[in-house]
């Protein structure tokens, strides 16, 4: 077990009704690090992400982050299912991107950036403001600021998506399938952001992705999913220079094959 | 002679203060309802448990003629205290039974609010009180607009339900006239043409309201 990890899982289980989505899932994330979630549909990496991000419950196990129990809490040495305050505290340290960006459709690019801070976290307006402007500027959508959603193309709306998540600075960022819903000619540039962000940010990231090109130079480590257990994992050179399992090289030999 | 012109001109007077009751009843009619129906949809949502109890409430007064509760509150309310003039009384049952009708308005609004934006807003850490009132209110309502004004509309076109008890609206005005001179024709004709003035001109604004807001969508 990894000393002191940002994010673990610890024999983490979900169902759907009697169907196991995930199951007894282990996992540690260091801080900082890089780690790339792939697998086939339906393998459970959304679910991973939802549990994290305090979407979904976990049915058993524990999710800690920074050491501390995210699915239940500790009061006088007792163990107690976690109330609203405590979820929110912890979800506080996380931040998620979607597959299908979940902008708000009402508001502007920087009203979709300054909400949340200025609700959640108390800013003023223009704490919130300036600094929502400093990500806007660095997603690359400075000048876009006043426009809303709909007159964005889908990789500028996934770009906003970003920023504002990151305006509630969390130190840990999931990417769900940022780039599945995108026109192929806008992939590049949310990739690119999300590249920069690695590079000049302390941010703990896990990116659930189809695109094995991007995961093997952007991830240090790559965990592969199957039936919402992970069936293998390492270094991201190694993972795909030599992987282990049957069943890791049958999956990457189909994606490869598809595209 | 079936038309009278000068007799017509003669109660157009007495006609107007009438309207203007009409139009006094409409709008605090509708306000309430606007207000209390998105008052109760809120409520539903934002405590689950009001739910049932609303439900079955909004089943009850959509279920029961309007002319029945505003008897009910005109005449029953005094045995329980609740002495009201006819004109509140009856803006009152018309105010409650049209939000009836608009908080089902309002219900289907915020139900088309894909569940997506809730999930958005939760891994924000915003609350579900200000999820509710900063980004589902504001996404729920313009699409029901055309319906509630289809609501204030219809409204309008039931107050003469008034004249049952003795407010000087519109009805109750012709139907005086009428026993007074015996002549119904001008009155009741003159009651019906500013009806109908009334509801053209706002389905008119309603389509205006409504082409605004695809706009708004499509912006
Ligand atoms: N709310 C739900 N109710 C019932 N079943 C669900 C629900 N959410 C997910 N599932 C099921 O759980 C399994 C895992 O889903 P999950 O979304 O985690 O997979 P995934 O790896 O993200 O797949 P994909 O690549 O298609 O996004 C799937 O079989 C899915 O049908
Ligand atoms: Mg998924």
């Amino acid at each position: 077990m990894m000393q002191d990890p940002m994010v673990r899982f610890q024999n983490v289980t979900k169902r759907h009704g009697s169907h196991i989505v995930v199951d007894g899932l282990n996992l540690d994330v260091a801080r900082n690090e890089k780690v790339a979630i792939i697998g086939a549909s339906g393998s459970g990496k959304t679910s991973l992400l939802r549990m994290l991000m305090a979407l979904d419950p976990v049915d058993s196990g524990e999710i800690f982050i920074e050491g501390e129990p995210l699915t239940h809490m500790e009061r006088q040495g007792k163990r107690l299912p976690p109330d609203m305050a405590h979820i929110r505290r912890m979800r506080g340290k996380v931040g998620m991107v979607f597959q299908s960006f979940n902008l708000f459709p009402h508001l502007t690019a920087m009203g979709n950036c300054i909400e949340a801070p200025m609700r959640v976290l108390g800013l003023t307006r223009a704490a919130a403001i300036e600094r929502a402007t400093e990500l806007l500027e660095m997603v690359g959508l400075a000048s876009r600021k006043d426009y809303y959603p709909s007159q964005l193309s889908g990789g500028q709306q996934q770009r906003v998506a970003i920023a504002r998540a990151l305006a509630m600075r969390p130190k840990v960022m999931l990417f769900d399938e940022v780039t599945s819903a995108l026109d192929p000619e806008t992939v590049g540039e949310v990739l690119t952001v999300i590249r920069r962000l690695g590079e000049e940010h302390d941010l703990t990231m896990m990116v659930v992705t189809h695109q094995m090109g991007f995961a093997r130079e952007f991830a240090d480590r790559v965990c592969f999913l199957h039936q919402g257990r992970i069936c293998e994992e390492a270094p991201a050179r190694d993972f795909f220079h030599n992987p282990q399992n049957e069943r890791t090289r049958a999956f990457l030999r189909a994606v490869l094959e598809a595209g | 002679m079936i038309w009278d012109w000068a007799f017509a001109i003669e109660i157009l007077p007495r006609l107007g203060q009438a309207a203007i009751v009409t139009v006094q009843a409409t709008v605090m009619g509708f306000a309430l309802a606007a207000t209390l129906g998105l008052g109760l949809t809120l409520a539903r949502i934002a405590w689950p448990r009001t739910a049932l109890p609303i439900s079955v409430g909004v089943e009850l007064v959509r279920s029961t003629p309007l002319l029945i509760q505003i008897f009910v509150l005109y005449f029953v309310g005094p045995e329980i205290g609740l002495v009201l003039d006819a004109l509140t009384a009856g803006t009152l049952a018309i105010g409650v039974h049209y939000a009836a009708y608009c908080s089902e308005v309002y219900r289907a609004g915020f139900e088309a609010v894909p569940r997506s934006q809730w999930e958005a807003a939760e891994a924000l850490n915003l609350n579900r009180g200000t999820a509710l009132m900063r980004i589902i209110l504001p996404q729920a309502i313009p699409p029901v607009i055309p319906a509630l004004g289809n609501y204030l509309v219809a409204l309008f076109k039931e107050t003469p339900l008034l004249s049952a008890i003795a407010v000087l609206e519109l009805m109750q005005t012709a139907k005086i006239i009428g026993s007074e001179s015996f002549r119904y024709t001008e009155p009741i004709t003159l009651v019906g043409l500013f009806f109908l003035g009334m509801s053209l001109i706002s389905a008119a604004l309603i389509r205006l309201v409504e082409a605004r807001i695809t706009q708004g969508v499509r912006r």
